[in-house]
This record gives structure tokens, C-alpha cells and sequence, in this order.
């Protein structure tokens, strides 16, 4: 319920501001995100996932609404509302067919490029409304060319309004830029987007205080019919046959369909409990939901990562989440729409700007051009061809593309034509040792990867599996980056995946492999090379300690994954790190992702880890009162020791066995502990993981750590006679 | 073909003998030696009389070739040769039947490219149509090659059996230390989709089921047989999830089988190509050499 409530301050802003980047009315977006809430969350597959408008979806309606209303945008939309009903029952549909899989086919890079057009199209819209230009329209192409030119423009205006909102506008991108810079634990409470409402609502409340005349018009605030439950839109059916129409139902339903595909997947993955989505059940659920929302006037339903990883970060473990964010939606419409109506168009455009640029960073072009010369080439092609003309165009020159570039690299076209319709997977569970066994012959690239997906996928995930491609002469960039993601899947289960006979591959010239050996490789960038002052400071530390000091970035990240504080984060690799000589201590920056697509965040940490000689009870201890739902996991138990109130009102501690637990604290370490510097403890029975901060540490915090870890590890081994 | 060469392993073969005539299609291409020669040695392995058939004009030069290649031959059984002119196809297809052949011998080549996929090469042609077993060649090797691992399917069909029964004979004579015997369980069987966690433990629970099921079919197929054919083979089962007639061909590849069993397909036309099915994915892809057993 508070993951919930959390979201629901998300999901308000964004909601308002997905709807009008559409140029549908505002209420829409949150009409979508109640009914996606409602029934998605009764009758969806997954768990921790959040439905509602997505921000894949704008370019489509946007290119929807104004292409059926034929320049009168309200009557677009009512046809458009139609379309939603329609592609909603087709997504009801492919629920039904289990086509679930239909993201599969395609290619990964093409994916990328897709998302990098949507959000270059968001960006492109949005920042003239930021800056307080209402009225631009036009190609992507043409608003993206006119930018430089509408922030010239702003300075030659006089008009106060318009340089309010631009204003306005500007103060809140930059909230959404400095947002996470801000380490403030209670400013973070809030998110970014809802600060912004509240800042800028606030600002025109501090104007009618001040008798001051509230210097923007209606036509730059969010207009909100008065009474929403009486005004709800109905759709038009009356275009139901024209070429247009089914073609916007067919690429809402494409459009649609994918983006709540991969949401799920990418969901799945930071699902603390491991689950795993029931992909046809959610996709009939949202269908039905983005029928019902068409009806009542609202928006697709998608599921959106974004809202979900913010979902399971504040401690969400099942579908009332969900339920919750709808119920506190309609608490907010309902409660203060005075209040909405004062908000901005230029803050909320704000929000989305940020959006857009996230999914199209020049990080997401520099990411896959390291993946290979080919990838870039396929992502570029996708997004140009979706900026001039539409999606469904671009993703299917995306798909066009990367098969060419495949038969180019395997100067063969037949490899693909007489194998792509026989099975080419064989999976058997190994007699001795009860190993299951996958093997792929011919080719394995996005066109065939459902196969291998589907023989992967009825594998218990604790299992160990041997995937064999000695047989296989091709391997795509989509398998292997699939393939990855099972890796993760398997690892945090306590399973294996390990990938076999790709070795010569890579060394075979008349197949280069820059697909499958720059995955893994392009993270290990040699940065030693350039070495920071703080690594030269980290060396000369190591000196002292009589430690190694290794700068290279190293992916073993392994041994890290079975401690809580890793169950919901992705960790790609650690770096500068220091080992004691036994190897018993390490202190290390570690690399780590929260969330994943827009909400992605990339944190950077400083851990020390002791390995124990002597086996300890799993817990964690952190500070009382402020994390502590992070930690509602299941199976943990706050604990409380006896005897030691001013210990239970600092510390949080849980883990699984109160008796053990306790035992473990005796009253050194509670001594030790209180008189200490606050660090966040925890242990995975075998050993412990120690941090300070969610940001990297000092060379001095260093040294303190270890300090503080050396003695801890001490007193925690080797309990020594309560006194 | 391989064999180990051993006296007692003919000593063995008194319950059954399959095959007591053996036909081999030859044509004089730059591998007739080989195939004449691994030929020459299964007959003798197989206690069988070996024809061997042309068809085409028969000449001196021709019979000059065949005669020299024979003459290298190690083991003396007579060995029969036979010309006839016309439609290769029609005549084996014919000669079979007449001469009530048991085995029909055929090189082939390994992979079939698209044409010869929806056209057809004779030689699996003939393996699709005619009477008897078929045994196509694609390692032939003038030297001995000593077999290791012969695969069997058991399927569950009424040929299964027979066809188990061959492979023991096969195996022994052969000299083959291992026998696997496949059992490949059809998806739908397992009457679950896999779509979240639930359905994964059903699945599974379902699919130890079927697999102790089929292990037990397989069981009795073998205690049926006489001991004097299982005795002196290590015998291994291993169930199979998957496309059938697919997943047995890529697993013999996968363990480097010397040699693939199966039973006879029920009927195949063009259709069978289009949409393939069973054998056809062994045919078009031949992962080893391959028996095919056809009841008389």
C-alpha cells in the first residue's frame, strides 16, 4: 500500500503529462491508469508491475489523433478512443493465442533505436511547450530542427506569460536533472515529478497571498473538465473501416503490446521473490483494461517499468501495488482538482523532456555502437526511419536491416531460408549428474531465439544448464543479450546457465563474432590507464595495508548476489578493488543498476567484504526508521534484543532467526556498534557486507571502514566473554 | 560403418537373423570403393549374401573396375553382381520386392540442399517407398572404424520393439559397447504451457511422470528380448522433450552416435516435405549413419 501511494505521485504527473504530449485531454492518462490499476491488478499474471499510459504509446496517439481528426484534435480523439477499444481487444486476443512471445522477434538494437525515435519524438513536442510555445506542431524532425530557434525566440518575447511558463519550465528540468543528485533522504521521499507539482501549485498559491495577479493564463495550465465523473468522452466508432483507423489500431496494438512485453520482462528481474510473470494472463488483462479505459475516454493501458521499478524499490511483493496507485489516483482527482488545474503545462512538459532524453541519451548510442559496428548501423537505421516517417515503418526497416547485415556477415542467405522453419533445439536432461543439456544447431539469431526461449523456459530456474553452440554457426547480438538476461535469471535463483563452444567462434575470421565477444567485453574498458587521483590515493592506501590494489573492472560480482541488499539490483561489475592478502578482506567500488529503461539508475557504491571462518546467522542491520521498508522481505522479522533499549531504537535489525540472531549480538558488539560510526551490516551467513553510503567513498571513509570492518569481523568471530 | 572384429560375436547371433540378403545399389562414382568395401564387410558381419545391383550398361571397362575393387575385399563370401538397364528408382524399387531383399544398402550424402529436400534424391526416395530396411551410408570408410554408441528410438509405436530388437542384433554384431535407447515424449503430451511458476512445477511433475512411464515401457521391450542380445551391451535410456523425429537426430549428433535406428515412417508424400515431420528432419539432415527398420 505505501509502494502504492508512492507510485500513485508518479504516476499523477506523468499520467497528465503522457495524455497532453499526446494532445488528448489531460484527464485521459488518468482515467488509464485507474482502469489499468483496477483490473490489471485482479486479473493480471505478474506481481510487482504497474499499468497505466505509457510513454511509447504518445507517438502513436499523437500520430492517431491528429491524422483521424483531420485537424480538429477533440474529434480525433474520440476516434482514437476508438481505436484504443479496438486494439484493445486485439491484445485480448493475442492473450488468448499466447502470444506472448511476439517480442521475441524482435531484433535488440532495432528495439533500442525504437525507443531512442519515441523518445527523441517526446523531447522534440515537449520542449516547446517547456519554454512556453504552445503552439509549435510539425514532423519530429521539424520540432527538434526548431529548438535552437524557439529558445532564441523566448528572448526576444515580452510576454510575461510566455516567460513565466518558460520559467516555470526550466526550474522544474532542472529539479528532474538534480533530483538524484541530492542525497537528502527526506527530500527523496517525494519524487522528483511530484516536487514539481508541488512547487509549482505551491507558486501559484504564494501569488494569490501576495495579491499578486497569477502571471500565466489558462492556456498554459492544465485544463481539468469541472466535474470528471459527468465528462467522461465516449468513443467514435464511425470510422471503424477506413484504411487509417485499422492501421492506428494495428500500431497502438504493436506499439502497445511490445512495450508491455519487454516491461514485464525487465519487471520480472527486479522482483525481489524471483517470480516469474504470467506474460498471456497480463496481456489479456491489459487488453481488457485498455478497452474499458477507451470506453470511459482514456488512454492505452501498457505496463510501464518506470512505475514499476519505483514500485518494487518502495518494498511492493504483490498486485495490491497496483490497486492502491489507481485507488489513491481517483483520491487525488477527486480531492484536489482545484489544485490540478494550477499546475503548469510547462512543468509537465518539463517531466516529460527529462523522459524523453533518457530514452535517447547519447550513452544509449555510445552503449550499442560498443556492441558492435552492425548494431549501430541497425539502430540508426530504426531510428531515422522512425523520425521521418512512423514506427511501424521503422521497426520494420529495423527487422529488414539486421537480416540483411546477417546474410552479409554469413555471406549465406540459404543458412537462414533452409533452416529457419525447422527446429534446431534439443534440450534432455543429463542421465549422470542431472544437468540439462541445450544444444542449437545451424543458426540462433532473433528470427529462431523463440526456440531456444521456449526450451529455456521450461527449465526450473535453480537447475544448472550447459548451453552448447559448438553446433552452431551463427549467433546473434539478440540471442546474446537475451541469453544474458537468463544468465541473471538462473544466478539469482541458484541456478547456472554456462555457455559452451563459442570459442572458436571467435576466433574464426570468416565469422566475426563482434556480436557475441563485445558483450561481456566492452564493460571491461582498460581504466587503468587513467588513473584518477583518488586511485592513486586507493594504491597508496593498499601500500599501507600491505594489500593488493587491482584498478581493472572485474564482473565476478557473483559472490555479492546472495546478500538482500542484492536482490533487487542488477550488479554488471566492481572495480578498484583492495584484497587483503589472504583474500579474506575486500573493499571494492561496485557498479549497480536499480530500475531499468527510463527509471534506470545507475548507482556506484563502496563495499567492504569480510569473508568469516565461522559460519553466522543471514541478517541485516541498518539505522532505525528510515529504510526499513526496504526490507519487508519475506521471511525477515525486525528483532529486538532484550535488555537494550537504546540499540533498538537506533538500529533496524531483521533476518530470519531471531534466536540465532540474537545470540550472535552479545554485548560487545551492541557496545562496539553503539559507540561506532553508523555503517549498514549485513551478512549472508558466511560473510559480511559493509557500506556507508549509496555513493562511493573517500580514500579516508575508506580507511575508516576497513577500521571499523577489522574490528567488527573480530569481535563478530570470536565472541569474547560478556564482561 | 565400424565394427570391432571379434570371432565370438558371431557366435552370438544364433536367436534372430534380420538380415539374410543384402542389396547394394552402387553407381561408379570416386566413392564406389569405399561403399563396395564397408559394404562387403557388413554382409559378412551380418552372415548375409550380398547383391550387388547397377543400373546402367553393362560394359567390360565397367566390370573391369568392379572386379578390381572386389579383389581387395578381406573377407571371401561370394558376393552376386547384377546390371539392369532403366529407371533407377523403378528397377531397386522392383528388385527389392523380386528378390525378397531384408536390406537395402545406399550411399548417401550428408546434408540435402533445398532442391533435393522438395525433389528428392533416390537414394531417399528409395528410402521413403521401399519394401525393406534401409541402412544409408554417409561415413564409409575403407578402413575399419570400431563402433561405439548405437542410437535406437522408442517410440511408443508397434514397430518399436522390432526395431529395438535389430538394434541389440546390430549392436552385437558390430561389436557396439553401448546401446541408447531414446524414448522422445511429445510436448503436447505434457498438457501443461509453461507460463509463470505454478505451471513450471506442474510441468515438471508431469514430465518425471511421463518419463517414468516410458522408462518402464522401454523396460519390458528389453526383458522381453532374449538375454544372449542384451548381454554383453551396456544399455541406456534417455527421455527426450521435444519435436519428434528431430530431437533423436540432433541427440545422435550430440553424443557422436555411430549409427541411428529408427522405425519405418508410416507414409510420407510431398506434403510430408512441406510440413516435415518425423523422419523427414533425420533424412534431410543426416546426423550418422542411419538404419531404417521396416517390418516384412
Amino acid at each position: 500500500m505505501f509502494s502504492g501511494f508512492v507510485v500513485s505521485l508518479i504516476a499523477l504527473p506523468l499520467g497528465l503529462g503522457l495524455a497532453l504530449a499526446s494532445e488528448a485531454p489531460p484527464i485521459s492518462g488518468i482515467i488509464a491508469a485507474v482502469v489499468g490499476g483496477v483490473v490489471v491488478a485482479i486479473l493480471g499474471g505478474s506481481n510487482v508491475t504497474i499499468a497505466g499510459p505509457g510513454n511509447g504509446l504518445v507517438i502513436v496517439l499523437l500520430g492517431a489523433i491528429t491524422t483521424l481528426g483531420e485537424g480538429d484534435l477533440y474529434q480525433g480523439y474520440l476516434f482514437t478512443l476508438a481505436a484504443i477499444v479496438v486494439s484493445g481487444i486485439l491484445m485480448l486476443l493475442l492473450g488468448f493465442l499466447k502470444m506472448g512471445r511476439l517480442a521475441d522477434f524482435f531484433p535488440a538494437s532495432a528495439i533500442e533505436g525504437m525507443l531512442a525515435a519515441i523518445g527523441l519524438g517526446i523531447l522534440a513536442k515537449q520542449f516547446h511547450i517547456m519554454i512556453g510555445n504552445n503552439g509549435a506542431s510539425g514532423s519530429i524532425v521539424g520540432l527538434l530542427g526548431g529548438i535552437p530557434n524557439g529558445i532564441f525566440s523566448l528572448f526576444q518575447n515580452v510576454e510575461t506569460s510566455i516567460l513565466v511558463a518558460a520559467a516555470v519550465g526550466i526550474l522544474s528540468l532542472l529539479i528532474m536533472i538534480f533530483y538524484s543528485k541530492i542525497r537528502n533522504p527526506y527530500f527523496q521521499l517525494i519524487p522528483a515529478p511530484m516536487w514539481i507539482l508541488i512547487l509549482s501549485v505551491g507558486f501559484s498559491y504564494v501569488c494569490t497571498w501576495t495579491n499578486v495577479p497569477y502571471p500565466m493564463d489558462s492556456k498554459f495550465l492544465v485544463n481539468i473538465p469541472d466535474n470528471v465523473m459527468t465528462n467522461l468522452a465516449f468513443p467514435d466508432f464511425s470510422k471503424i473501416l477506413q484504411t487509417e483507423f485499422i492501421l492506428a489500431v494495428f500500431a497502438i496494438t504493436l506499439i502497445a503490446s511490445i512495450e508491455s512485453l519487454l516491461s514485464i520482462k525487465a519487471v520480472d528481474k527486479l522482483d525481489p521473490q524471483n517470480r516469474r510473470s504470467n506474460v498471456n494472463r497480463d496481456l489479456k488483462a491489459l487488453g481488457l483494461a485498455t478497452s474499458l479505459s477507451g470506453l470511459l475516454g482514456g488512454l492505452n493501458v501498457v505496463t510501464v517499468i518506470a512505475r514499476s521499478s519505483v514500485n518494487v524499490n518502495n518494498g511492493a511483493t504483490n498486485r495490491s501495488a497496483n490497486f492502491f496507485h489507481a485507488f489513491f489516483l481517483v483520491v487525488f482527482v477527486l480531492l484536489f482538482q482545484e489544485q490540478l488545474r494550477k499546475i503548469p503545462l510547462a512543468a509537465l512538459a518539463a517531466i516529460l523532456v527529462y523522459t524523453g532524453y533518457k530514452l535517447a541519451t547519447p550513452k544509449t548510442f555510445v552503449k550499442v555502437a560498443k556492441i558492435g559496428k552492425e548494431q549501430i548501423v541497425i539502430f540508426l537505421v530504426t531510428l531515422l526511419t522512425t523520425l521521418f516517417t512512423n514506427l511501424i515503418t521503422g521497426i520494420s526497416a529495423g527487422i529488414l536491416i539486421t537480416f540483411l547485415i546477417h546474410i552479409l556477415i554469413n555471406k549465406s542467405f540459404s543458412l537462414f531460408l533452409s533452416h529457419l522453419t525447422k527446429p534446431n533445439v534439443l534440450l534432455f536432461k543429463e542421465q549422470d549428474g542431472g544437468n540439462y543439456y541445450v544444444s542449437v544447431k545451424h543458426f540462433c539469431s532473433f528470427l529462431n531465439f523463440y526456440r531456444l526461449k521456449n526450451n529455456l523456459d521450461i527449465i526450473p530456474e535453480n537447475e544448472n544448464v550447459v548451453l552448447d553452440f559448438s553446433l552452431c554457426s551463427f549467433v546473434d547480438h539478440t540471442v546474446m543479450d537475451g541469453l544474458e538476461n537468463y544468465t541473471e535469471t538462473f544466478a539469482k535463483k541458484g541456478g547456472s546457465i554456462e555457455i559452451i563452444g563459442l570459442d572458436k567462434h571467435g576466433a574464426d575470421s570468416t565469422h566475426p563474432f563482434a556480436i557475441r565477444k563485445i558483450i561481456p567485453l566492452a564493460k571491461l574498458n582498460p581504466i587503468e590507464r587513467y588513473f584518477t587521483k583518488r586511485q592513486d590515493l586507493l594504491k597508496t592506501t593498499a601500500g599501507e595495508f600491505q594489500w593488493a590494489y587491482e584498478p581493472q573492472k572485474s564482473t565476478k560480482t557473483k559472490f555479492l548476489r546472495n546478500f538482500v541488499f542484492f536482490h533487487t539490483r542488477q550488479i554488471p561489475y566492481l572495480y578498484n578493488s583492495l584484497k587483503a592478502e589472504d583474500k579474506k578482506i575486500k573493499v571494492f567500488d561496485v557498479e549497480f543498476t536499480e530500475g531499468a529503461f527510463i527509471a534506470r539508475e545507475v548507482v556506484k557504491t563502496t563495499i567492504m567484504y569480510v569473508h568469516l571462518e565461522a559460519k553466522i546467522p543471514v541478517f541485516t542491520l541498518d539505522k532505525e526508521g528510515l529504510l526499513d521498508f526496504l526490507y519487508g522481505l519475506a521471511g525477515f522479522k525486525n528483532i529486538t534484543l532484550d535488555n537494550h533499549p537504546d540499540f533498538n531504537r537506533r538500529f533496524f535489525l531483521s533476518g530470519e532467526n531471531p534466536g540465532e540472531i540474537q545470540s550472535v549480538f552479545t554485548q560487545d558488539l551492541i557496545l562496539f556498534l553503539e559507540s561506532n560510526p553508523y555503517y549498514h551490516i549485513e551478512s549472508n551467513g558466511e560473510a559480511l557486507l559493509i557500506l556507508k553510503k549509496e555513493r562511493l567513498l573517500s580514500v579516508q571513509e575508506i580507511k575508516a571502514m576497513i577500521y571499523f570492518g577489522k574490528q567488527l569481523s573480530q569481535i563478530v568471530q570470536d565472541p569474547a566473554p560478556v564482561l | 560403418m565400424c565394427y570391432l572384429s571379434s570371432l565370438q560375436i558371431r557366435e552370438t547371433q544364433t536367436e534372430i537373423d534380420p538380415f539374410k540378403t543384402i542389396l547394394f545399389g552402387f553407381a561408379f562414382s570416386p566413392s564406389l570403393r569405399v561403399n563396395v568395401l564397408e559394404t562387403t564387410r557388413i554382409a559378412y558381419y551380418f552372415q548375409a549374401k550380398l547383391i550387388l545391383f547397377h543400373v546402367g550398361e553393362k560394359n567390360n571397362e565397367k566390370v573391369d573396375i568392379i572386379n578390381s575393387i572386389l579383389r581387395e575385399v578381406e573377407y571371401n563370401d561370394p558376393v552376386e553382381i547384377q546390371w539392369q538397364n532403366g529407371s533407377p528408382y523403378d528397377i531397386i524399387l522392383n528388385t527389392c520386392t523380386k528378390l525378397s531383399i531384408d536390406l537395402l544398402i545406399l550411399g548417401a550424402m550428408q546434408h540435402e540442399n533445398m532442391l533435393q529436400f522438395y525433389v528428392g534424391s533416390i537414394a531417399r526416395k528409395l528410402t521413403r517407398k521401399v519394401c525393406c530396411s534401409v541402412l544409408l551410408l554417409i561415413k564409409p570408410s575403407a578402413e575399419r572404424v570400431p563402433c561405439k554408441n548405437v542410437v535406437v528410438n522408442g517410440l511408443d509405436a508397434p514397430d518399436t520393439p522390432l526395431a529395438i530388437t535389430n538394434a541389440f542384433y546390430v549392436s552385437n554384431a558390430l561389436g557396439a559397447q553401448q546401446l541408447t535407447i531414446v524414448e522422445e515424449i511429445l510436448q503436447k503430451e505434457i498438457d501443461v504451457t509453461v507460463e509463470d511458476d505454478r505451471s513450471l512445477k506442474k510441468a515438471n511433475l508431469m514430465k518425471e511422470r511421463l518419463k517414468q512411464r516410458e522408462e518402464s515401457r522401454v523396460r519390458k521391450i528389453i526383458d522381453e528380448m532374449p538375454a544372449s542380445l542384451t548381454r554383453n551391451i551396456v544399455i541406456k535410456t534417455q527421455s527426450i522433450f521435444g519435436k519428434r523425429g528431430y530431437s533423436i537426430g540432433h541427440y545422435a549428433e550430440v553424443v557422436r552416435a555411430d549409427l541411428l535406428v529408427m522405425n519405418a515412417p508410416v507414409k510420407t508424400g510431398i506434403l510430408d516435405r512441406i510440413f516435415p515431420h518425423d523422419i523427414e528432419y533425420i533424412l534431410s539432415d543426416l546426423p550418422t549413419d542411419l538404419l531404417i527398420i521396416r517390418p516384412q
